[in-house]
């Protein structure tokens, strides 16, 4: 006996929408199980988990504070996957654009105001565009595989961004801890709700309606579009591949960078040795998830975000490592990607038997 | 050079050696064959006639085991069997050789034998076996050749010896002479003679009807998934058998209007010399060649001889560093991409419809957008996509070009080929281009559809455009083109008038053994020059 996949002849429309959720279930089913196996209550921890973060009005806001980076960096991603240049590093993006942005409060203490702030805001983007641009080129003139050449230098960004957090930029008033000199209230981006949602949630609602606009309304993204599906159609249509590979990877990075300085003028208020806790590779996950499409990117980034707080609520409450999060991240990722296999392609069983009864007949 | 190919040919009078029964195939709800009967004896060859998507490849494809029907029965010898796999067929002894070859194009002819015979481990031993199955049959073959090295005609000849390996009783060939000069033809009816003096029977897929009408002994003929008729096709004229194939008689082209004889030049290629892209792709040498307002010119030649080199020289997808080697319409464009060249009034359908004329999974309106997007239609104001606009000029090609659709903005992907064929050509028509460069414009599309796109080439040319066809069917070339080149290992061979030309000349210089043959002597002299 043989499994092969075959390929479906008209993949089906509804499906397209159904598999996430499909997803979503089979990942709170196996979640359920890894429970239930593990001793613990399972409907207490998937409560805990999913509940319980939406009961209190701090943490809907922490939720959205959450939601914000992952959401603003897949947002990006989207555009990039639906060209098929395969950026897996937002995450050393996302540092490069934290760096880049706090050169300012970091090394001139006594500039503050709105001024200075947007001109953080625009060094960060700056700062992850110029990042992501080296594996563009690297892609463009030596047809290098960004999908390595984006991870590695995930790496690199981080032991850099370690570097400058112990080594140069370490606050002198700071009693040896790691961290750069916390920013003064001049210096970070205005809270305009609660006690913790920053005008960053407005940064994200304007990508996620710009975005939308972009690849939905217009000729660049169409080009995306194009490029992605077949790059000879693409070519004949007088579209050049390695600018939208340029493009793409600006405004993945560019949107990377705004998350990263986001972060750090905002919740965290100082450079850390890690400024996020793998937000760059959740986006991944949210992207495919959404669909690649901005509103659904919105839901899912929401969604994912409500994981890293079950996360947290999970270790008070029972004791659950932190790793539990990032297992219901890789099984969510796992279960969209196996149910979008099966949009494309049937399972069929073929006996290898068979084959004798012909021979003999 | 025994057998001959001429003659009368009769059915052998024997049992059947594979019988399909009441075979009906469903793809959901739609009947790609429906309860369709063949029957082929030992040592005939059977021809299964059909336009495209008339259930040839369904059938064969249960043949062959790729496939299980949805109801019905076929008999092996007089028994009932059940083919579950290609696997299950090649030991009840049916082999197939494919359109389109599945060979690696850097081993040689023994290893890619090898990686389809696993119980052969010895080399030099397959090897002997090679050169003596080849010679036995007339396929001669050097064992040690890389396939890169070999012309189509070779190619395939290591696809069927590769068959031949396994002793077959039936030989199921796809469009075997798609892709072969005459000559290699001709070759190739000498060798499925042989196999049938032996008793091995032969189901000949074609679309070339004088063809079937020359070798074939029997023939069975689907339409929609039916079989319509079986008869013995040396009785039949061509015309009625096309007739039989699409249901109706076969629309007949006029082009009564001669080309005008002293009219602009609209197309001009000057000493156009381009490397070859990559190791496995042809480079161009000096090809120089005018196309007037008003005629259409012919590129014959067998595939892989640089028409796909040309072609994307000539549409901008690749440039040039001189900008005199392209001119349309008196404006130098070698050094200009396919969008400004469109601007000058150029348009350009490509060989493959799927992937490179069009996007599949895309929508056909925005398959519009694809080549119309700086054309002047209006598409877009400022960036912004007119998507009214787009399916109004969707919906007006779907009309004029009479392509059939299931919905009325379906996925490129979903159309049949001569459907998707003429929503392509019709694209660029529909735009009263002053250039149409056309590669293959009828290839894989049944001849209702082939008739209605090679009567709107002529009229497009007769309205006063200049149309270049780059075509490896002969018979389309003759049917028509004004004047004929023909493209061979990258050189192109100077123009000369259709009506001058007998298929054995063309032949000749297809295979690139007609340099200073008495063809068009002063013309053809400079043509090899590089």
């Amino acid at each position: 006996m043989r499994i092969v996949l075959e390929r479906r002849l008209t993949p089906s429309r509804s499906m397209q929408y159904l598999s996430p959720l499909l997803a979503i279930v089979l990942s709170l089913v196996t979640f359920f199980i890894i429970f239930v196996l593990s001793g613990i209550d399972p409907l207490k921890a998937l409560y805990i988990y999913f509940v319980e973060p939406l009961t209190a009005v701090w943490s809907i806001e922490d939720l959205l504070v959450k939601a914000v980076p992952i959401i603003l960096i897949a947002i990006g991603l989207a555009f990039c996957y639906q060209s098929a240049v395969w950026n897996i590093g937002a995450e050393g993006q996302l540092a490069a654009g934290a760096l880049a942005g706090s050169i300012i409060p970091v090394m001139f203490p006594l500039l503050q105001g709105p001024a200075v702030i947007t001109a953080m805001i625009l060094m960060g983007i700056a700062g992850g565009m110029a990042y992501a641009a080296i594996p563009a080129i690297l892609k463009i003139r030596f047809n290098a595989n960004e999908t390595l050449t984006t991870l590695m230098l995930v790496y690199v960004a981080n032991l850099f961004l370690d570097y400058m957090a112990r080594g140069p930029w370490r606050d002198p008033a700071g009693f040896n801890f790691p961290n750069s000199r916390p920013f003064d209230e001049g210096q970070m981006l205005p809270i305009i709700a609660g006690d913790s949602v920053r005008i960053s949630i407005v940064f994200m609602l304007v990508a996620v309606v710009v975005a939308w606009f972009l690849t939905t309304k217009t000729m660049t993204g169409f080009k995306i579009r194009v490029l992605g599906l077949s790059p000879r159609a693409g070519s004949f249509g007088g579209f050049s591949r390695n600018k939208m590979v340029m493009l793409t990877f600006l405004i993945s990075g560019g949107l990377a960078g705004l998350a990263g300085i986001c972060e750090v003028a905002g919740p965290i208020g100082q450079l850390r040795t890690t400024v996020s806790p793998g937000y760059g590779f959740t986006a991944i996950i949210v992207a495919f998830l959404g669909r690649l499409h901005p509103f659904g990117i919105l839901i899912a980034g929401l969604l994912l975000a409500l994981s890293y707080m079950g996360g947290e609520g999970a270790q008070v409450a029972i004791g659950l490592s932190d790793q539990t999060t990032q297992v219901f991240q890789g099984m969510l990722l796992f279960y969209v990607l196996a149910c979008d296999s099966f949009i494309y392609y049937r399972l069929k069983f073929v006996r290898e038997r068979a084959l004798d009864a012909a021979t003999a007949g | 050079m025994e057998p001959k190919i001429a003659g009368r040919r009769t059915r052998p009078e024997s049992g059947a050696l594979i019988q399909a029964i009441g075979i009906t195939k469903l793809f959901g709800s739609f009947k790609a064959n429906d309860s369709v009967d063949l029957t082929i004896r030992p040592g005939e060859i059977h021809a299964l006639l059909g336009e495209n998507g008339a259930g040839k490849s369904t059938l064969v494809k249960i043949l062959y085991g790729s496939l299980q029907p949805s109801e019905g029965e076929i008999r092996w010898k007089g028994q009932p069997v059940r083919i579950a796999s290609p696997s299950a067929a090649r030991k009840l002894g049916i082999g197939m050789v494919f359109q389109h070859f599945s060979l690696f194009d850097a081993l040689t002819v023994t290893e890619n034998i090898a990686l389809a015979l696993s119980d052969r481990s010895n080399r030099t031993a397959l090897a002997k076996e090679i050169e003596k199955v080849s010679l036995e049959y007339g396929l001669p073959l050097n064992p040690a050749s890389r396939i890169v090295d070999l012309s189509v005609g070779e190619r395939q000849r290591v696809e069927i010896v590769r068959c031949l390996l396994q002793n077959p009783e039936l030989l199921i060939m796809d469009e075997p002479t798609s892709v072969l000069t005459p000559q290699e033809a001709d070759d190739l009816f000498q060798t499925l003679d042989r196999l049938t003096a032996r008793g091995c029977a032969v189901l000949y897929i074609s679309h070339r009807l004088e063809e079937v009408k020359q070798i074939c002994h029997h023939a069975t003929i689907l339409r929609l998934g039916k079989v319509v008729a079986e008869c013995d096709p040396q009785q039949e004229t061509a015309s009625q058998l096309a007739s039989l194939m699409v249901g109706a008689d076969v629309h007949v082209l006029s082009s009564d209007t001669p080309p005008p004889t002293s009219a602009k030049t609209r197309l001009s290629v000057r000493n156009l010399s381009l490397p070859e892209p990559h190791p496995f792709a042809v480079a161009l040498h000096d090809i120089s060649l005018d196309l007037k307002a008003g005629e259409i010119v012919g590129i014959a030649g067998i595939a892989g001889n640089g028409q796909g080199e040309f072609f994307d020289a000539l549409s901008g997808e690749r440039t040039t560093d001189r900008p005199d080697t392209v001119t349309i319409d008196g404006k130098a464009a070698g050094k200009l991409g396919v969008t400004a060249r469109r601007r000058l009034g150029a348009a350009f359908v490509p060989e493959e419809r799927i992937g490179h004329g069009a996007v599949p999974r895309l929508r056909l309106s925005d398959n519009v957008l694809l080549t119309r997007h700086a054309t002047g239609d209006q598409l877009l104001r400022v960036g912004v996509i007119d998507f009214g606009g787009m399916k109004t000029l969707a919906d007006r090609i779907g009309r004029s070009f009479d392509v059939r659709k299931s919905a009325v903005d379906p996925e490129a992907g979903s159309l049949s080929g001569g459907n998707l064929q003429k929503f392509i050509v019709g694209r660029e028509i529909d735009r009263q281009p002053s250039v149409l460069v056309v590669s293959q414009p009828t290839w894989g599309v049944d001849a209702g559809a082939a008739a209605v796109i090679r009567q709107v080439l002529i009229d497009l040319a007769r309205s006063g455009s200049a149309v270049l066809i780059i075509s490896q069917d002969l018979d389309e070339i003759f049917e028509i083109a004004d004047r004929v080149a023909v493209i061979s290992r990258g050189h192109l061979s100077e123009p000369v008038p259709a009506r001058s030309l007998t298929r054995e000349q063309i032949g000749l210089m297809m295979a690139g053994l007609g340099e200073g043959k008495p063809v068009a002597k002063k013309e053809t002299a400079h043509a090899h020059r590089a």
